[in-house]
């Protein structure tokens, strides 16, 4: 069985104790999207303001385990200040490294952000693309998630509530 | 099987093959924790090289030998469809099918246990059941349901799909901050309303709610009262005639059962005036390409292949909790709850949210908390660390939940075959994740 330190590691408790971004952007003219896990009850949401193909800023509130809430908040210090198509790659590329599990996971259909990933973030089934942890820097501290599944949707909550508002900008737009 | 000497509570009338008296149980009425435990193959496991710490019973309680011999016996020497076979087999399998429905009516004090109980697959599908049959043949525009405000959502959502269907309100009965319904204004609250929806006991606070006396104000203005027993069923002794509601609905595997069937018992006179629920073959006395005449109750309400196994393993279960005694059920659980409470506050004092009374006597078996700013699902994966099982999240129960100004809690839940190191592995694990977090 994989210990607690696999799950929480250093930079994550750093992370859950004192989030970045955190709070909420005025919206408008900011994007706010909200995202459930009615696993633990984790809800978040993410607000977002996009320019000229720039995730220009992005802010993080909603209450949720030491998981979602550091997952956030190292999702938000990764892709602020991104072109938004390095943005999506950087989605695909943490759902690749969480979906390995994911894709044998039972899915609930219970959560909406993932409901709703209709858009480029798949989950990946079948064969598991090569994943570049490298490219994920900090990220990569959540890979030990993947050892205890009832947890990666948890990591997960954030990323998919992001992608979800990238599609809901776009289209709006 | 076992015959423990000093079994005194008859078995001549619970199921049909062999004993079911658990180890545990005593002439003196009390219950020997120790002896009992050695029932539950499942209690053997060891998590981290140390003993499972199972603090999970009221989302599913353990099973002991004596449920999973008596299913396994069925099946290996009666097992056959029930109903309509002429040959022997068959008619034993019905046979035994109804003895369960006897013994779990009988469990409950239900006063025609062959008409009043009907199997359903859990609780869940047991509420839907009154919803579907008993609300649609008499609730209208502008009628009322009220519920509690500590509601599991299987007491909640099927009403809400009628109050929508049907353009009907939906009251509360709203909680204090003990965790007690507040009643004060229960005549105000019961003006107009059709159905009262009432938890015995909360899965979540643990409150046991005063049903006897909220079934007396609800029928005094005509209400129909179904009373959520999935809580108390498994863990106070139980008699609808003193509890007075209309409906009771409850689970098996809350109670020592197998999974896959549960029970609505109802006023054989209710069910009598009502519809059929699921259509099919079992349900049905004739059908002809006009149409169809319902069969009798309880049948008119359980259309296709019953579980039947599962209803001889209810019935081992109710055999087993008989023969333990109710009442030592309940006294140990009170014990165990009290020392929990006991145990937590002291050793973690303000940090500690406990909700729901802190009397154990008027709660049932079930302690949820919050502590410190750790959230419970981070608490429930450092615990599980050290065996200990406990349940983190909204407990299907989202409107107390907000009523709480909480997403979540963790939540600790006895049964009979907990002990109080059960309760101390909890308190260790706990400052072993206060610590984690610190
Ligand atoms: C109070 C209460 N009501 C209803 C239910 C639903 O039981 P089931 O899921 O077996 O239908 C539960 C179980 O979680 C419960 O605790």
């Amino acid at each position: 069985m994989a210990g607690l330190e696999d799950l929480y590691r250093e930079i994550i408790l750093d992370h859950y104790r004192s989030p970045r971004n955190r709070g909420e952007l005025p919206s408008p003219p900011a994007y706010r999207v909200e995202g459930f896990n009615p696993l633990c009850g984790d809800e978040i949401v993410v607000t977002l303001d996009v320019e000229d193909g720039v995730l220009a800023d992005i802010k993080i509130a909603g209450s949720g385990c030491s998981i979602s809430q550091s997952s956030a908040s190292l999702m938000s210090a990764a892709v602020k200040g991104k072109p938004v198509a390095e943005v999506r790659d950087l989605i695909r590329t943490f759902k690749g490294m969480m979906s390995i599990h994911e894709a044998s996971l039972p899915h609930d259909g219970h959560d909406r952000a993932d409901g709703a990933a209709s858009g480029p973030v798949e989950i990946v089934s079948g064969e598991p693309e090569p994943v570049d942890v490298e490219a994920l820097g900090e990220l990569a501290a959540l890979q030990g998630v993947v050892k205890f599944p009832v947890r990666i949707k948890c990591a997960t909550l954030s990323w998919n509530t992001l992608a979800q508002g990238l599609d809901e900008v776009g289209t709006a737009s | 099987m076992s015959t423990p000497a000093g079994t005194h509570e008859g078995t001549a009338r619970g199921t049909a093959r062999g004993t079911v008296a658990p180890a545990g149980s005593a002439p003196s009425r009390e219950l020997d924790v120790c002896a009992l435990r050695a029932d539950f193959p499942l209690l053997g496991r060891t998590e981290q090289g140390r003993r499972l710490t199972y603090l999970d019973s009221a989302a599913s309680s353990q099973r002991p030998r004596q449920v999973l011999d008596a299913m396994r016996a069925y099946e290996e020497t009666s097992y056959a469809n029930v109903h309509r076979g002429v040959y022997a087999l068959a008619e034993e399998a019905t046979r035994r099918f109804e003895a369960a429905r006897d013994n779990v009516g009988r469990f409950i004090g239900a006063p025609e246990p062959g008409r009043e109980v009907v199997f359903t697959k859990n609780a869940t599908e047991a509420i839907n059941l009154v919803a579907h049959t008993w609300g649609r043949a008499n609730l209208r525009a502008g009628d009322t349901v009220l519920l509690t405000e500590m509601e599991h959502h299987a007491n909640i959502v099927p009403w809400q799909m009628l109050a929508a269907e049907r353009d009907v309100t939906i009251r509360w009965v709203p909680i204090d901050d003990d965790g007690l319904l507040v009643l004060d204004d229960l005549d105000r609250l019961l003006e107009g309303v059709k159905l009262l929806g009432v938890t015995c006991a909360s899965n979540v606070l643990g409150t046991i709610n005063p049903v006897a006396e909220l079934a007396q104000a609800a029928h005094r203005v005509g209400a129909v009262v179904v009373a959520d027993g999935a809580q108390s069923v498994p863990h106070l002794p139980t008699d609808v005639s003193s509890l007075g509601c209309d409906f009771l609905a409850f689970s098996a595997h809350k109670m020592l059962g197998p999974t896959g069937i549960g029970v609505l018992w109802g006023r054989a006179e209710l069910l009598e005036a009502l519809p059929p629920f699921l259509g099919g073959g079992e349900m049905i006395l004739d059908v002809s390409k006009d149409g169809f005449t319902p069969n009798e109750v309880p049948w008119r309400f359980e259309a296709g292949t019953p579980p039947i196994t599962e209803a001889i393993g209810l019935g081992a279960a109710v055999d087993y909790l008989r023969a333990v005694g109710m009442d030592a059920v309940r006294r140990h659980e009170v014990a165990l709850t009290a020392y929990a409470l006991d145990t937590l506050q002291s050793r973690f004092g303000d940090a500690i949210r406990i909700f729901g009374p802190l009397d154990a006597t008027r709660r049932g078996g079930v302690v949820s908390f919050v502590l410190g700013d750790v959230h419970p699902h981070d608490i429930s994966q450092v615990l599980d660390q050290y065996g200990v099982c406990v349940r983190a999240g909204h407990h299907c129960a989202k409107p107390l939940m907000r009523r709480l100004g909480v997403t979540a809690t963790a939540r600790a839940s006895f049964g009979l075959y907990n002990d109080l190191a059960d309760v101390d592995a909890l308190a260790d694990a706990l400052g072993e994740a206060r610590a984690f977090f610190a």
